[in-house]
């Protein structure tokens, strides 16, 4: 059975955000010959379009008027909700990021419709999709399905591969109007501080380099943030070491931060309380390196080390340089 | 080990455990502050929330009781998911939406309601958000609300809201932590028609008067300056501030509290509109996760240098780096 699909495609400074395009190749997957039509608003809009065709997408409707150019719920929600309304389609997706899960709640009561939230995997069965996503802070896991059309899905970074892209793909790109004029938007966008320029985003990362209490001080950090430096890595904390104010909250990692997807998570002088793994422990390949051979992280972990830190992190950037001719 | 006492500012040395009431009630024996030697030396009475005869802020606060993220969780084949004698807990991150209600209140003068849609037992994590600061709670509660989906507990929260006077603010935590959609607090803006604030790190400004706020918010690649208009819906993360422990008088208060319950009818939702069989989303089946398979592989070695060496290697061979 096909499905007609209208997947939203996130953009941040006029680049598309990974998890979109994820999306965009699993909408590809269900739609079963069914249409893709992929939405893209704000700034660099119609390069991405082109962009998205090569990655699944059959059309692509655009708008770059400056009410989009910064994102904010209401003219984001409402333009999708005109063009659900005028597409109709069966499943509408998107990214399962801070504003995806915002549009898609809106999106839900706009259109009275059922919204499944940060999916892991999509199967279709006799012409329903269902939906797996993980719940209770990660501990079970959930089918979900929905019994009202339209369906909204929104999918979790990294569970779905990046499609590949086929540069000979064409299609059409249309330019849509807003909805909403200005003074119709309550919410104001008032500037943006990216945090760490260049720094890679836990959400998208590969690679995650992780310290807990066991780093002792905000300096103790510095051989983890070398260790990330040499591999690629993002860097991420548990709530002890943010707690203690050694690093931002933005790097937390756990229930009460960031859920990662890493392939690998270098776990540093974090013990791995339930509350730590319920945000890493989807991770694929977990290293383990503490002091405390009784740690609940090496129950999780592919490898483990039990020793200092300070040694073995330095010992392992050195190696790691040496291997990928650094 | 739970520390309470009269001392403004609840600031106190024990570490803060995510308690049920009735835990801090055991704890606390009302003329003995042996648990906390700071406290001895402090005026018994220290009011902490001057409270203003002329309400300047309408806040509401809305939470969820949830198992405690420690239970161990047990799922039947007919997919109900138990947790045995594991304590019910307000969501971890409603604590912050409460600490954050309270302190706009303390601000700024005004009053903070504190609502919950679940059953009877829920009564206890309002009870606990009293005991933080909240002036008033209602239990939202009706039998024709049970196994509502995340679509129509908004529709249950708008109207439970609406009856709740002129409101500025609505504050959510981020998600609970047993749904873990976090699809609630937007869906409930877009039901009010109010603009929707979430991820908020920071409440920068607030104008009552003026009816404005301006926000900071935690994205994924860093923070956003928002400002809008109120009434307004906000959800927040945790690093928006540190949650009070609550306070001695506070605790009273809420031990005597009647909690009014608020029926379906009372709110203007109809039978048809919630509940499972109106769900639009269904839970077909809840497992357990794969069994991760597999021993953890401890890696020694003479130097750090050879454990190093090692460990890059493996690593190498599975492929991750």
């Amino acid at each position: 059975m096909t499905h007609n699909i209208l997947v939203w495609i996130e953009t941040f400074k006029g680049n598309a955000v990974p998890v979109s395009y994820e999306c965009l190749g699993e909408a590809k997957k269900i739609a079963n010959g069914g249409k893709v039509t992929a939405a893209v608003f704000g700034e660099n809009a119609t390069a991405i379009a082109h962009e998205a065709i090569t990655l699944g997408a059959d059309q692509v409707c655009v708008c770059e008027d400056a009410t989009l150019a910064e994102y904010r719920a209401e003219p984001f929600t409402a333009l999708l909700a005109k063009l659900a309304a005028d597409l109709k389609p069966e499943v509408i997706m998107m990214g399962a990021s801070t504003r995806g899960r915002d549009i898609s709640s809106g999106l839900a009561v706009d259109l009275e419709a059922g919204a499944i939230a940060d999916c892991i995997a999509l199967e279709e069965q006799d012409g329903q999709v269902i939906a797996t996503r993980p719940v209770y802070a990660g501990k079970l896991l959930s089918h979900v399905i929905v019994k009202k059309m339209p369906l909204i899905i929104t999918t979790r970074s990294r569970a779905f591969p990046m499609p590949e892209a086929d540069a000979g793909k064409t299609g059409e790109v249309t330019t849509v109007a807003p909805v909403l004029s200005e003074d119709q938007i309550v919410t104001k966008a008032l500037g943006f501080a990216t945090e760490g320029e260049g720094e890679v985003s836990l959400n998208d990362a590969r690679i995650i380099v992780s310290g807990g209490r066991g780093v002792g001080g905000p300096e103790g950090f510095a051989p983890i943030v070398e260790l990330a430096k040499t591999l690629g890595a993002a860097v991420g904390a548990s709530r002890a070491a943010v707690d203690a104010g050694w690093i931002p909250y933005a790097h937390q990692v756990g229930q009460t931060g960031k859920t990662v997807a890493p392939d690998l998570y270098i776990a540093n002088g974090i013990s791995g309380a339930i509350q730590h793994q319920a945000g890493m422990r989807t991770a694929k390949v977990v290293v383990a390196i503490n002091k405390d051979p009784e740690a609940p992280i090496f129950k999780l972990a592919r490898y483990g080390v039990v020793g200092d830190l300070f040694q073995i992190v330095p010992a392992l950037n050195d190696a790691f340089k040496k291997r990928l001719g650094k | 080990m739970i520390c309470v006492h009269t001392c403004p500012g609840g600031q106190c040395q024990g570490p803060r455990l995510s308690a049920s009431y009735n835990q801090i009630l055991d704890a606390l024996c009302y003329n003995d502050f042996s648990l906390c030697q700071k406290a001895q030396s402090l005026p018994k009475h220290s009011n902490l929330n001057p409270h203003s005869e002329e309400a300047i802020l309408n806040i509401v606060v809305c939470v969820k009781q949830v198992p405690d993220t420690a239970a161990t969780l047990k799922v039947d084949e007919q997919s109900n998911v138990s947790w045995g004698d594991a304590a019910l807990v307000i969501n971890p991150w409603d604590e912050y939406a409460i600490e954050e209600a309270i302190r706009l209140k303390e601000k700024f003068g005004g009053k903070v309601t504190v609502i919950s849609v679940g059953p009877e037992q829920s009564k206890e994590a309002l009870k606990q958000a009293v005991a933080m600061g909240c002036d008033e709670a209602q239990l939202i509660s009706d039998p024709a609300f049970e196994g509502s989906d995340a679509l129509a507990t908004t529709l249950i929260l708008a109207q439970a809201i609406k009856q709740l006077g002129a409101v500025d603010v609505v504050i959510f935590g981020k998600q609970a932590i047993d749904g873990d959609t976090g699809l609630v607090p937007a869906g409930v803006a877009r039901r009010l028609n109010w603009p929707f604030l979430s991820y908020i790190s920071k409440l920068d400004e607030l104008d009552p008067a003026g009816k404005s706020l301006k926000v900071t918010r935690l994205l994924e690649q860093g923070r956003q300056s928002m400002g809008s208009q109120l009434p307004v819906v906000l959800s927040v993360v945790k690093e928006i501030n540190e949650p009070r422990y609550p306070s001695f008088m506070n605790i009273r208060k809420a031990s005597k509290l009647q909690i009014p319950i608020i029926t379906a009818a009372a709110i203007g939702v109809e039978a048809g509109q919630v509940g499972r069989d109106n769900a639009a989303t269904h839970w077909i089946k809840v497992f357990p996760l794969p069994a991760r398979t597999g021993t953890c592989e401890m890696i020694a070695g003479d130097s750090p240098q050879a454990i190093a060496t090692s460990l890059a290697d493996k690593l190498l061979a599975e492929k991750v780096i």
